[in-house]
């Protein structure tokens, strides 16, 4: 059994075969995996009895159910109107700058991937973004580049 | 700090922390079901989602029917720009939102209860899941037959629509239902089903604890109570803020405003834009709907200088829109699209500025004929922006 077919297993023997468990399912696998793959969507599929189709058309409704390959590390940046007012662009560009690779990009060490995301729900703390679940706010070009120099010297 | 003409009344009520929570709960689940929707009816409660649908009816109508499984569910989606009180009230105080629950299990019959929460407050979930088995053993104590748990939404606006929500936690893509049938007789599962926003379930718990009257004595006929603000944009103060209804935007912008507040923002992108020539005409609360007396609002406030341009205000809501739109029905996916390109097209000089009257009778259209909420109040923001700031669409 490969990691795939044992991280399916495991979370379909956690939540159960029925539809209702689709949702966290497909999370459990994006918390692991960053993504949703073909493979990963045919084995639900297959486990669960619910067509592939259905599988896909439920993932792919979801902004954080990705079904392209992102990085270890997404970061969605919050372009919401509070968030743009208070600079939210030097932010992005700043990030950019440092990671070298643009918005909807991931870096060649499949390390970050950089995304837009409306409204995070920290507007008295804007700008906002996300680093995967953890929440960064009041960001500055430059402690943006201390949050993320962290993470890219991690071990 | 601003200097102030007339301090707004903070109210601390919702956050204040309550050592005595199981004895409240103890009292409140002995009570008779009738005098628990009694005191839920009298007190006036509405909705704090952005609806305004009367609580104690939503719950009396859930109680009445006679299906063997009921949901409560607790719509902790909090995606309208602007709202972020949902989360600070679940992080803070917890136990109240559960009780709410709790009680209203009790009169319905529900044994199940969910807490839908976006995906974006997934860090809440450790903190929330030892609330929960906290709140159980009370639950056990008190001999109550209720379990709650926590569903994680996957980033999708939509998803805060009720019948959306529970098409979401069937699995599904979160397309909004046809309606009627309602949730209180056809929810999740098919089953009737209670939902409420974070903040109304809340609200209920300082009803039961203190009873109807001390709720009632706040707000303003109709507008009864005092509610959660997140307060944000151009204001030295922002965060959260309990304030009684019935207040005019002119109170609360001398309270929160920066001194040079030309617009504001209410009820999210979804809501209302408020300009300054309307401020002391305009009060925040339920009754009376568009002629813009009075505004329903699930408690977004945003705040705009005179240095912001409401075009790139404008262009924000409609990009948000246009991204959050599920796509399900015509007028609301095309119309947002159609809505984008037209303003930018105006701004670029490449239609006539009365192309903005076509787009304004293409939001109309949009009221209409939509299937839910998010295509009906694009309508809002658009016309009350392009109505009041013209010029900076054009120039
Ligand atoms: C597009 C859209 C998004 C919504 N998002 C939310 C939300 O995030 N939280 C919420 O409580 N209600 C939201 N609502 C309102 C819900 O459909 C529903 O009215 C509410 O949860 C009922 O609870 P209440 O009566 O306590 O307000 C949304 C409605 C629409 C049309
Ligand atoms: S109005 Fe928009 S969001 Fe609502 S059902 Fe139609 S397409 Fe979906
Ligand atoms: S606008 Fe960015 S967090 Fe709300």
């Amino acid at each position: 059994m490969d990691f795939q077919e044992k991280l399916v297993q495991g979370l379909i023997s956690k939540y159960g075969t029925d539809r209702e468990n689709l949702l966290p399912i497909l999370q459990g696998v994006v918390d692991q995996e960053r993504f949703l793959s073909e493979d990963v969507i045919l084995k639900i599929s297959k486990a669960m009895a619910i067509p592939a189709a259905h599988v896909y058309g439920t993932a792919s409704f979801y902004s954080f159910l990705d079904t392209e390959p992102r990085g270890k590390y997404v970061i969605r940046i919050c372009k919401t109107i509070t968030c743009s007012m208070k600079g939210k662009n030097q932010i992005l560009l700043a990030i950019e700058n440092f990671l070298k690779v643009k918005v909807g990009e991931t870096t060649i060490d499949k390390k970050f991937t950089i995304l837009q995301t409306n409204c995070l729900g920290w507007c008295h703390k804007a700008p906002a973004m996300l680093v995967n679940d953890e929440v960064y706010t009041e960001l500055t070009p430059e402690n943006v580049v201390d949050i993320l120099r962290e993470y890219k010297e991690e071990k | 700090m601003t200097t102030t003409k007339k301090q707004l009344h903070r109210i601390d009520l919702i956050f204040k922390n309550d050592e005595d929570c199981k004895e409240i709960l103890r009292k409140a689940l002995s009570k008779p079901n009738q005098e628990i929707i009694n005191e839920m009816v009298n007190s006036g409660l509405k909705g704090r989602g952005g609806a305004g649908f009367p609580t104690g009816l939503k719950w009396k109508l859930t109680a009445e029917s006679k299906e063997k499984d009921k949901y409560v569910i607790c719509n902790a989606d909090e995606g309208e720009p602007g709202t972020f009180k949902d989360r600070e009230i679940l992080s803070r105080v917890p136990h109240k939102v559960l009780s709410g629950m709790a009680v209203c299990a009790k009169i319905t019959g529900a044994r199940k209860g969910f807490i839908y929460l976006r995906g974006e407050y997934k860090f809440l979930v450790p903190e929330l899941k030892k609330e929960i088995r906290k709140f159980h053993d009370i639950l056990d104590d008190l001999g109550l037959d209720f379990r709650v748990e926590i569903f994680l939404g996957s980033g999708a606006y939509i998803c805060g629509e009720e019948s959306a929500l529970f098409e979401s936690m069937e699995g599904k893509r979160g397309e909004p239902r046809n309606k009627p049938p309602f949730p209180t007789e056809c929810g999740y599962l098919n089953k009737p089903t209670v939902i409420n926003n974070v903040e109304t379930l809340a609200h209920s718990y300082t009803i039961l604890k203190f009873g109807a009257q001390k709720f009632r004595d706040l707000g303003v006929k109709d507008s009864r109570g005092s509610k959660v603000f997140s307060v944000s944009g151009d204001t030295p103060i922002p965060g959260i803020y309990e304030l009684e209804l019935g207040m005019t935007v002119q109170d609360f912008v001398d309270d929160f405003g920066d001194g040079d507040t030309k617009a504001v923002q209410v009820g999210g992108a979804s809501g209302f834009l408020v300009p300054r020539k309307r401020f002391a005409k305009t009060t925040i609360g339920y009754q009376g709907k568009l002629t813009g007396i009075s505004l329903p609002t699930g408690g977004s406030m945003m705040i705009f200088n005179s240095s912001r341009s409401m075009y790139n205000v404008l262009n924000n809501y409609l990009d948000f829109f246009e991204e959050e739109s599920c796509g399900q029905c015509t007028p609301c996916r095309v119309g947002c699209q159609q809505l984008l390109k037209g303003i930018r097209a105006v701004k670029r000089g490449e239609k006539p500025t009365s192309y903005l009257d076509k787009l304004m009778k293409l939001t109309e259209t949009m009221k209409l004929t939509a299937k839910c909420g998010l295509g009906q109040s694009v309508a809002n923001s658009f016309s009350s922006i392009v109505e009041n700031f013209r010029e900076e669409m054009i120039y």
